[in-house]
């Protein structure tokens, strides 16, 4: 459905260039939910907006192909966009309250994000909207239409914001830490919701978070990014349980975890390379315990490691120009 | 563990003024305190667990005064200092730090490295000079930070850099206790485990006692001895770690945990979703604050608050289905 | 688990931090082609203002010695601006009337500054009734124009140089508590204030040492700019007659004595009238740009 290949971006600021996006490579399947995580600066939130052409300036795209259901996003002109973007592929934010206008009713803004992609009365609109917040659980969906955002709560805002997102007919949802401003329990509600969305409407959804918990128990498919590239790719089980990469290595054991009660957590060495500076060859490298020679020359590809799926940018599984 | 507890707070209780001006007759009160008990032994790590508008934070603040309680009494080390001046709280203040969620708030933009650690001393101690400095690189050096930086500016440090250097500042004073109010929620997961490892470190080096507070489970299941479950200005449950997470009493306890996606398939439990949200704490329901949600409401619970009361071994719960009557509470 | 950084030694990154920012904010400034217009003009006419005696050959009659016979003559070699309807030369005049112009301005802006600052940093940390307080009385001053203000306080005292800079400060400070007011406001919410709370810091040491250096920035944009007006202000004071009085020169005083001759002989009015314009305009142009170099948003402008 969606595939992402070689993208590069870029932010030319007033500390020097900004590298966020180094050729990052993945695919979102038809049907499947797509989990795309990294720590702060792994370039994962520029990557969303990427594929719907809306990097904020200073920042441009400035390799790649974004191709959706055949098409390359990247050629399309900014009308075709326009039409792409809550027409075909719909995006939600992490904050809620701030994506939506306070000044307008939920009603308002969801019927006219309905008209401007399907040619339908007001009337039809708010129809389409109401079956809308009832499949996103929202009571009162009435109610809702009437009411402004800050009437809302957070949970429930986020439910308007998947509404307003998906009532054009999006195939494909791209949800950027959906549920990082939530509570637990609502994060709950809001994951099911999300699950719910893919088993029964067949939307597909990349979602993009930091949380690991998260995409273990949410998403088929995972890639792991560091420094603007995927590092380990694969079926949820096979990365998060069998994990190749060094870095997932490090980062699933700096996670506290019951089983390891009263024991030093482990952490990485050293600390994320800033965007103007990445070190040459695999970025990983001077954080890496098993680096080796090779490594601080060439950035490695990615190499199967094992299941069909499974890969994992390291040299570790394989020389050079192999896979 | 016979001793005294280093801190106790006995009903303590907050109200704020829901913001109606001087003229409005009908003013809200929000309740984000209400009567919450808790006691934190020597050199413990109490973990305080909640969503928003659960009190959590105010309950941090309470306890340092920075916010002055509505009634209620913080017993620290027997003394009740909630009624203290600032003259006389002062000296209480070398005992008790904080540590605060957002590193980069948490200092002065204009002050360097070294004015912002040193302020504590240069308020409390008369250390000025060779002595003022060598010190400052003496906590850096506790906190896992080169001496070189005490002439930089915070704006030169990333999150967890900075959250070492306010470490390095609670620590100034050797103070006895230190509230940690969501410390590490704005750190990646790599950079929060060096600091979670440091502060236990410290905590065994300098006998510290710690009160927690987060909203993320797992980490408070790794630092904490005890946890404290709060709702909506209340402290539902209270026990240790073990307990919490292997049985815990409160409904609310147990949709919480249940709630928290896991990354071990096998640790994963029965989801339990909650309808509707946290209710507005201006609000609350009668009874027990959260009959709306349970899924194990009973008639009683929309009219009387259930007491706190402890149901063996320090286990602490308010809630009907444990209260005294019940032989054998329910299993989850 | 230590970090792993590379700093320099503690004795270049104390040069290097100290300065950083304030590197930062000069190069932008450098770029800024109206910045720099703006402070040259600024300078120039401060230097004018110091060195008047020694600019011109006829200090006495700047200072407003009359010279009779050569009154109304156009401009000449001799006199380059012409001189006025006592004869002095216009030029004399312009640098003289230029010390009481540029004084009212600076020294109003600094009675209001040091009045304004503190009431307005106490008020917005404690809260409560003093608050309640500063902002009834700062309601009353505002709810006047505040030139209508000035010249009604003025003419109460009586007009004198003094009298009229005692006014337009007293109308001026109300602006300034505001404005640190409302930073205050929200400065009191940063964890820095609550961490220096919890040490035990005093209250005065946290307004003098973490409130007031934080607030300074909005501060100094606005002072900058209201240079430039102070000097209207005071120009209008006097061009009313209820500020400095002749024979003393003073910009608004000049135009409000030629504009009667205006239309035939323009030289002395227009040029007082060109004076004010240019530097009003400079300290706006000015403050304007030390707004946008200051900000950090702002300053980091596309490479």
């Amino acid at each position: 459905m969606l595939s992402v290949e070689d993208l590069y971006v870029r932010f030319r600021t007033y500390a020097g260039v900004v590298h966020a996006v180094n050729g990052m490579t993945f695919d979102v399947r038809q049907g499947e939910i797509f989990g795309l995580v990294g720590e702060t600066g792994c370039g994962k939130t520029v990557t969303g907006f990427a594929v719907l052409r809306m990097v904020p300036s200073p920042g441009e795209i400035v390799r790649g192909r974004i191709n959706f259901r055949g098409e390359d996003l990247l050629q399309k002109s900014e009308t075709e966009m326009q039409s792409v973007r809550g027409g075909r592929i719909a995006m939600i934010f992490q904050d809620p309250s701030t994506s939506l206008n306070p000044v307008f009713s939920i009603g308002s803004q969801v019927t006219r994000v309905i008209r401007q992609h399907v040619s339908v009365g007001q009337e039809e609109a708010r129809q389409r909207a109401l079956e809308m917040f009832e499949a996103v659980g929202l009571p009162d969906p009435a109610g809702v239409l009437r009411a402004y955002p800050h009437e809302l709560s957070g949970g429930m805002q986020q439910r308007a914001m998947i509404a307003l997102a998906l009532s054009s007919g999006a195939e494909l949802l791209i949800a950027d830490e959906p549920t990082t401003a939530l509570d637990v329990t609502i994060q709950a509600q809001i994951l099911a919701l999300l699950t719910e969305l893919q088993e029964k409407q067949g939307v597909s959804i990349l979602l993009i978070t930091h949380d690991l918990a998260v995409v273990a128990e949410t998403c088929h498919r995972v890639g792991v990014a560091y420094a603007g590239d995927i590092v380990e790719m694969g079926e949820v089980n096979d990365v998060l349980q069998r994990m190749k990469h060094p870095y997932t290595q490090g980062l699933l054991a700096a996670l506290p975890r019951p089983t390891q009660r009263g024991r030093s957590l482990q952490s990485i060495e050293g600390s994320v390379p800033d965007g103007v500076h990445l070190p040459p060859g695999c970025p990983f490298h001077p954080r890496c315990p098993q680096v080796m020679d090779i490594c601080r020359m060439e950035e490695p590809p990615l190499f199967s490691v094992g299941a069909e799926e499974h890969v994992a940018a390291c040299y570790l599984y394989g020389q050079e120009n192999a896979a | 563990m016979s001793a005294a507890p280093l801190l106790e707070t006995r009903g303590l209780t907050k109200h704020f003024a829901s913001r109606r001006g001087l003229l409005s007759r009908r003013r809200k009160w929000v309740r984000a305190l209400d009567r919450a008990d808790l006691s934190i032994n020597r050199q413990e790590t109490l973990g305080v667990v909640g969503e928003s508008g659960c009190g959590k934070t105010t309950l941090g603040r309470a306890i340092m005064r920075l916010i002055q309680p509505t009634s209620g009494e913080v017993l620290f080390e027997g003394q009740d200092i909630v009624p203290l001046s600032n003259r006389e709280l002062r000296h209480y203040r070398r005992d008790m730090q904080m540590v605060f969620q957002s590193p980069y708030s948490s200092f002065n933009p204009r002050f360097s490295v070294m004015s912002s650690i040193t302020e504590p001393l240069r308020t409390h101690t008369r250390l000025h000079g060779e002595a003022l400095v060598s010190r400052a690189h003496e906590l850096l050096e506790q906190a896992g930070m080169p001496g070189e930086i005490l002439y930089r500016y915070p704006h030169e440090f990333s999150g967890g850099q900075l959250q070492r250097i306010a470490i390095a500042r609670a620590l100034a004073l050797n103070p006895k206790f230190i509230v940690l109010d969501e410390p590490t929620s704005a750190l990646d997961v790599s950079v929060q485990a060096q600091i979670i490892n440091l502060l236990q470190k410290l905590q065994r080096e300098f006998e510290l006692t710690y009160l927690f507070i987060t909203h993320d489970l797992s980490v408070v299941q790794h630092i904490s001895d005890r946890i404290a479950v709060m709702y909506l200005g209340k402290v539902v449950e209270l026990s240790t770690t073990e307990i919490i997470f292997s049985e815990p009493q409160h409904p609310y306890t147990q949709a919480l945990l249940a709630s928290a996606p896991s990354l071990d398939p096998e640790l994963r439990r029965e989801r339990i979703i909650l309808p509707g949200g946290v209710p507005d704490p201006a609000n609350p329901p009668p009874g027990c604050s959260f009959h709306p949600r349970c899924p194990m409401v009973m008639p009683v619970c929309s009219q009387i608050e259930p007491a706190f009361i402890n149901i063996g071994h320090g286990h602490k719960v308010a809630c009907h289905l444990v209260g005294g009557e019940q032989e054998n509470p329910p299993t989850v | 688990m230590e970090p792993t950084i590379e700093w320099p030694d503690a004795e270049t990154a104390q040069r290097t931090a100290r300065f950083h920012e304030l590197g930062l904010m000069l190069q932008a400034f450098r770029r800024d082609p109206l910045a720099v217009i703006s402070l040259v003009v600024i300078i120039f006419f401060i230097l004018a203002a110091i060195f008047a005696p020694s600019l011109t050959p006829y200090p006495e009659q700047g200072r407003g010695t009359p010279n009779i016979l050569e009154k109304f003559q156009p401009p000449s070699r001799t006199h380059p601006l012409g001189t006025d309807y006592l004869g002095r030369d216009v030029w004399a005049r312009l640098l003289f009337g230029g010390r009481s112009s540029l004084s009212i301005g600076f020294l109003v802006v600094f009675a209001a500054s040091v009045i304004g600052i503190p009431l307005g940093a106490i008020a917005g940390y404690y809260g409560g009734w003093i608050d309640d307080i500063l902002m009834r009385i700062t309601d009353i001053f505002l709810a006047f124009p505040p030139l209508l203000l000035a010249i009604a306080i003025a003419a109460a005292l009586g007009a004198s140089f003094v009298n009229a800079m005692i006014a337009i400060a007293f109308t001026w400070w109300p602006w300034y508590a505001r404005l640190v007011r409302a930073q205050t406001l929200s400065l009191r919410e940063e964890y820095f204030i609550e961490a220096a709370r919890s040490i035990g810091v005093s209250d005065a040491n946290i307004i003098v040492r973490h409130i007031l250096p934080n607030v300074l920035t909005p501060v100094l944009v606005q002072v900058t700019m209201d240079i430039g007006s102070a000097i209207l202000t005071g120009a209008a004071i006097s061009f009313i007659g209820l500020g400095i009085q002749p024979p003393a020169p003073e910009w608004g005083k000049m135009i409000s004595t030629g504009r009667i001759y205006f239309i035939e002989r323009p030289w002395f009015a227009g040029s007082a009238g060109a004076a004010i314009f240019l530097v009003t305009l400079a300290f706006n142009l000015l403050g304007d740009a030390v707004r946008d170099v200051v900000d950090p948003r702002t300053r980091r402008a596309v490479a």
